[in-house]
């Protein structure tokens, strides 16, 4: 019944092409938010134009022509089939509209490409399916995975309903926070395949390419969040790595960045303290869900032929330095989680395994064992 | 009209070989033409099953049916199987069976090479498609097949570029052997210039073709010796460059997409002359502006990679070379339409097929136009508006030309009619359906919706239901061909067709001066009058 509804609902809305009951949604590109996206949006409507115009012209011949020019009215045909006038013109006419389109573009492309002077860098990794943020300038570092509430919604057959989650796939559990007003500058690369860095509203997508360093900027006026997705495809999970950028004012950026290095300090902290088996298993499944579960499956049973199962597993019933360090430092498709855990998820996530999922080893490692093993390690990112 | 069921030596006469085999070893062109367009049906319907999982799997937000790493075979395997499976196919079907009837020549000048690239054909097909219940999947990489995400791919990688080199050795073949019939097998007075549109299209396109094959072939083999063989060619750890294996596969994948369009164009400039009685306009502009199209579409290759980090030189020489190719093909949307006008127009199934075309083309070219403004692309790429954009010159441009030709040939290849009614009832069909799949796929790009994504934000969600709709529909209104198709073979209406079929269509070229069904042999001795109404 609901779907027939929605059927008739979307038939209605195409007779009318009208906007629909979801808001923000639209038919044509955004506008965006920088200037840059504006200018894009304008040239867009420019080339639109253009085509629309165009498009007027041909069909509205061809159609008289197939209204009029017909046997059936006893139209008889004439044999011209060549003039040399019209021909010269429907050369240079439309020469001359692409040099104006071209102008216009060659502006906001040498725009975008301008980097320079910029007042912050971050650094945009891409991962198989997540992005890892690092401000250059002030050492603040995370990553940034799908939010729960999609999480749970969009494994097959799971029955629920997209539309119980807010922002159903646009939505992470740490966004990235920038200031308003100033020239933000991104650097893009990868830690496994190309990936490519989307926010609609800023205006341009950029490729991470694994090895190599991409950059782009941006600066956003108006406070808001804003919501995109990565677009090479990157593999299973490509849908699921979206990107949510926050533009705060001065002042409240500010506050926000007091707060991530204090959280960062407390978590180091955390990691120097000896935990029980049962609070890291319990902090082992959320970080397993996040990072493990979208191939080893939540319930740990992998997929047959592609990702093996933990359920039983010889590696996770074995000796724990030896998963430590396949986890550590990955295998074939599995990426390296050495440098992508804090050391205190590495050490939850590795008992969780060991001691759920049906396993029951019985073991721990602790956080303080792992940070002794990270310090050791060559950083993240490298290909392979 | 000259007598043309020519007389054989005796010793040399005979007809098809009897049964099965017949198939199997034949080297008439007619036969192998019959395969090919056979083959590339039943590829376009293999093809067309995995779009229906695909819009199956989008009707709604939410994961229903089949898991995402499944999802992303069936976007790769549907993009390759209709690609190299079905389109192609299907122009090398039509080049079979025309070419030397439209050149006056009795066969092709290399039947048993014919033979064997469409034998090659199948096996590459049917490797590919065992990739399917291989360890690992198909390849779920899109047919970009771009590392270092294809090199995931599990035991199926080495299969799928074994079953690439296939391909491109049977396409290959079957260039150089479309080249030697025309340069060296024209009848007597059957200049270049006074070949129809479809040969000459077809003269280009092979050129093209044996031009880009071996790219890809080097590409893919690329991808093998890094795999397997420990070289670094697109890893950056060993040196290499990932983005460089972009750069080789669109040198080879832009002109690819003109290997399906070129001889489409050709068809498009054989159906409208004779259904609007008049001569084609610009002939000659129109030989100039297909080759300038190939010529242009080497050059062109790096507007797939706009935001992939080239330099900004880079950025606007591609920008310019790639608005340039929107001049030819203007040219040819405005020699179509001048050849409608002032003629004399009929609408017969064919010639509604083509109509739809020019329209419909010209939409996506319009769109191509939009893309290639390079900073527009920074929000365009890879989003559902390049899925508009390519499945508008794809499926109402190449497979409604395909479409065209069946009933425009059928005719003449079985030497029974049709049934128009349903013919028709075909055409209203495909066209409405086509454009409520395809049209909503702007809007949903515009709006931000990637592609090759099996699950979205829900704000896509009506669009996407229309589009399945329409994709459901377009799907099963296909059915109605392949019944047309069997029905026609049968014996169709029953009515009993002339070796015209179309008023007048012997004017334009030499295939209707042959008996419909043509004998296995003709033009065993040459024409002596050529058409030259379409010039
Ligand atoms: C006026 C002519 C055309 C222009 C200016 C044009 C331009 C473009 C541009 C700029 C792109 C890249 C868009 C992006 O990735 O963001 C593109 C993609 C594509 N075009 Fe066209 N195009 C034209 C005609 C055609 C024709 C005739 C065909 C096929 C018959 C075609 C098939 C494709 C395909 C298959 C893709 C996507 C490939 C992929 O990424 O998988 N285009 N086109
Ligand atoms: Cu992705
Ligand atoms: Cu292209």
């Amino acid at each position: 019944m609901k779907k027939t509804k929605q059927l008739f609902a979307g038939l209605i809305l195409m007779a009318f092409g009208l906007g629909t009951a979801q808001a923000a949604y639209t038919l044509n590109l955004m506008r965006g938010v920088t200037k840059v996206s504006n200018d894009l949006y304008d040239l867009h409507m420019l080339i639109l134009w253009v085509c629309v115009f165009i498009g007027i012209g041909v069909f509205g011949t061809m159609f008289y022509s197939i209204y009029h020019h017909r046997k059936s009215k006893g139209h008889k045909a004439e044999q011209f089939h060549e003039n040399t006038a019209v021909e010269i013109a429907w050369t240079i006419i439309p020469t001359l509209i692409l040099i104006g389109m071209a102008i216009p573009a060659t502006k906001a492309m040498i725009e975008l490409d301008n980097v320079q002077e910029s007042d912050m860098s971050i650094k945009v990794t891409g991962h198989q399916w997540k992005w890892e943020y690092e401000y250059l300038d002030n050492g603040i570092h995370f990553f940034s995975n799908l939010d729960e509430g999609s999480n749970k919604v969009r494994q097959v057959g799971s029955g629920l309903d997209p539309r119980s989650v807010p922002n159903y796939l646009l939505n992470v559990d740490k966004p990235l926070v920038i200031p308003t007003k100033k020239k933000i500058r991104f650097v893009f690369t990868s830690a496994d395949v190309i990936h490519s860095w989307w926010v609609p509203d800023l205006g341009w997508k950029k490729d991470t390419n694994p090895g190599f360093i991409n950059e782009s900027w941006t600066s956003v006026d108006e406070p808001g969040t804003y919501r995109g997705q990565c677009t090479e495809l990157c593999g299973k999970d490509h849908a699921f790595m979206p990107i949510v950028v926050i533009a705060m004012n001065e002042p409240e950026y500010n506050a926000w960045v007091e707060q991530q290095k204090a959280a960062a300090a407390a978590e180091a902290g955390s990691a120097g303290k000896e935990w029980t088996k049962e609070d890291l298993v319990a902090k082992g499944k959320a970080v397993y869900e996040t990072n493990c579960a979208s191939c080893h499956m939540p319930d740990g049973a992998g997929l047959p032929g592609t990702f093996p199962a933990l359920t039983a597993s010889p590696v996770v019933t074995g000796d724990i330095n030896a998963q430590v360090k396949l986890v550590s430092e990955g295998k074939g498709m599995m990426p390296a989680f050495g440098k992508v855990l804090s050391a205190v998820d590495f050490a939850a996530v590795v008992t969780y395994t060991r001691n759920g999922l049906g396993n029951s080893v019985g073991d721990a490692i602790q956080p303080l064992a792992i940070q002794a093993l990270q310090s050791g390690i060559p950083v993240a990112g490298k290909n392979e | 009209m000259s007598a043309v069921v020519a007389e054989h030596d005796d010793h040399h006469d005979h007809g098809p070989a009897k049964g099965l085999l017949r198939w199997v070893i034949t080297t008439n062109h007619k036969d192998i033409g019959t395969l090919y367009l056979l083959f590339a049906l039943a590829m376009f319907f293999v093809g067309g099953a995995m779009a229906m999982v695909i819009r199956a799997e989008l009707f709604e937000p939410g994961m229903q049916f089949v898991n995402p790493q499944f999802f992303n075979s069936m976007t790769t395997m549907h993009a390759l199987v209709m690609v190299f499976g079905a389109v192609m196919p299907a122009f090398v079907g039509l080049a079979n069976w025309m070419i030397p009837m439209m050149i006056g020549a009795p066969d092709m000048a290399l039947p048993r090479m014919n033979n064997m690239s469409f034998w090659l054909l199948v096996a590459g097909v049917l490797l590919l498609a065992s990739t399917l219940f291989m360890e690992g999947g198909a390849p779920a990489s899109g047919w970009t097949l771009y590392p270092p995400l294809v090199l995931q791919t599990g035991k199926a990688l080495p299969f799928a570029i074994f079953s690439v080199h296939l391909l491109g050795i049977s396409s290959i073949m079957g260039a150089i052997n479309i080249i030697a019939t025309i340069f060296n097998m024209r009848a007597p007075g059957m200049t270049l210039m006074k070949m129809p549109m479809f040969v000459w299209t077809w003269l280009i396109t092979a050129f093209l073709l044996i031009a880009i094959m071996p790219v890809f072939a080097g590409a893919v083999t690329m991808l093998l010796t890094d795999k397997f063989f420990a070289t670094s060619f697109f890893d950056a750890a060993g040196g290499g460059d990932p983005v460089l294996y972009q750069h080789i596969f669109w040198f080879f994948g832009h002109p690819e997409v003109y290997v399906m369009i070129l001889p489409t164009f050709g068809v498009a400039s054989t159906i409208i002359p004779v259904f609007a009685r008049k001569p084609l306009f610009g002939y000659s502009s129109m030989v100039h502006a297909t080759a300038a199209i190939a010529f242009l579409s080497f050059i062109v290759w790096a507007h797939h990679m706009f935001t992939v980090g080239m330099p900004i030189a880079g950025e606007l020489y591609f920008m310019y070379a790639t608005m340039l190719i929107a001049i030819p093909t203007g040219v040819k949307v405005f020699n179509w339409t001048a050849t409608m006008w002032k003629g004399s127009m009929t609408f017969e199934t064919p010639m509604l097929f083509s109509i739809a075309f020019v329209v419909l083309f010209t939409m996506g070219g319009f769109t191509g136009l939009m893309m290639s403004v390079a900073p527009a692309d920074f929000q365009y790429h890879d989003t559902y508006f390049i899925v508009a954009h390519f499945h508008y010159t794809l499926v109402p441009a190449s497979i409604f030309i395909l479409m065209a030709a069946g009933y425009f040939w059928l005719p003449k290849w079985t030497g029974h009619m049709y049934d128009e009614r349903i013919g028709k009832l075909h055409f209203w069909l495909s066209v409405i359906s086509v454009n409520v799949l395809f049209f909503p796929q702007h809007f949903l790009g515009l709006a931000g919706m990637p592609r090759r994504i099996p699950d979205y934000a829900v704000q896509f969600a009506d669009w996407n239901m229309i589009s399945s709709i329409g994709g459901f529909i377009f799907g099963a209104s296909q059915l109605l061909f392949l019944y047309i198709v069997i029905h026609t073979i049968k014996g169709g209406t029953g009515e009993k067709v002339t070796s015209e079929v179309w008023e007048d269509a012997a004017k334009h070229s030499l295939e209707w001066t042959l008996p419909s069904p043509p004998p296995y042999h003709t033009f065993t001795t040459p024409p002596t009058v050529i058409p030259t109404e379409h010039i």
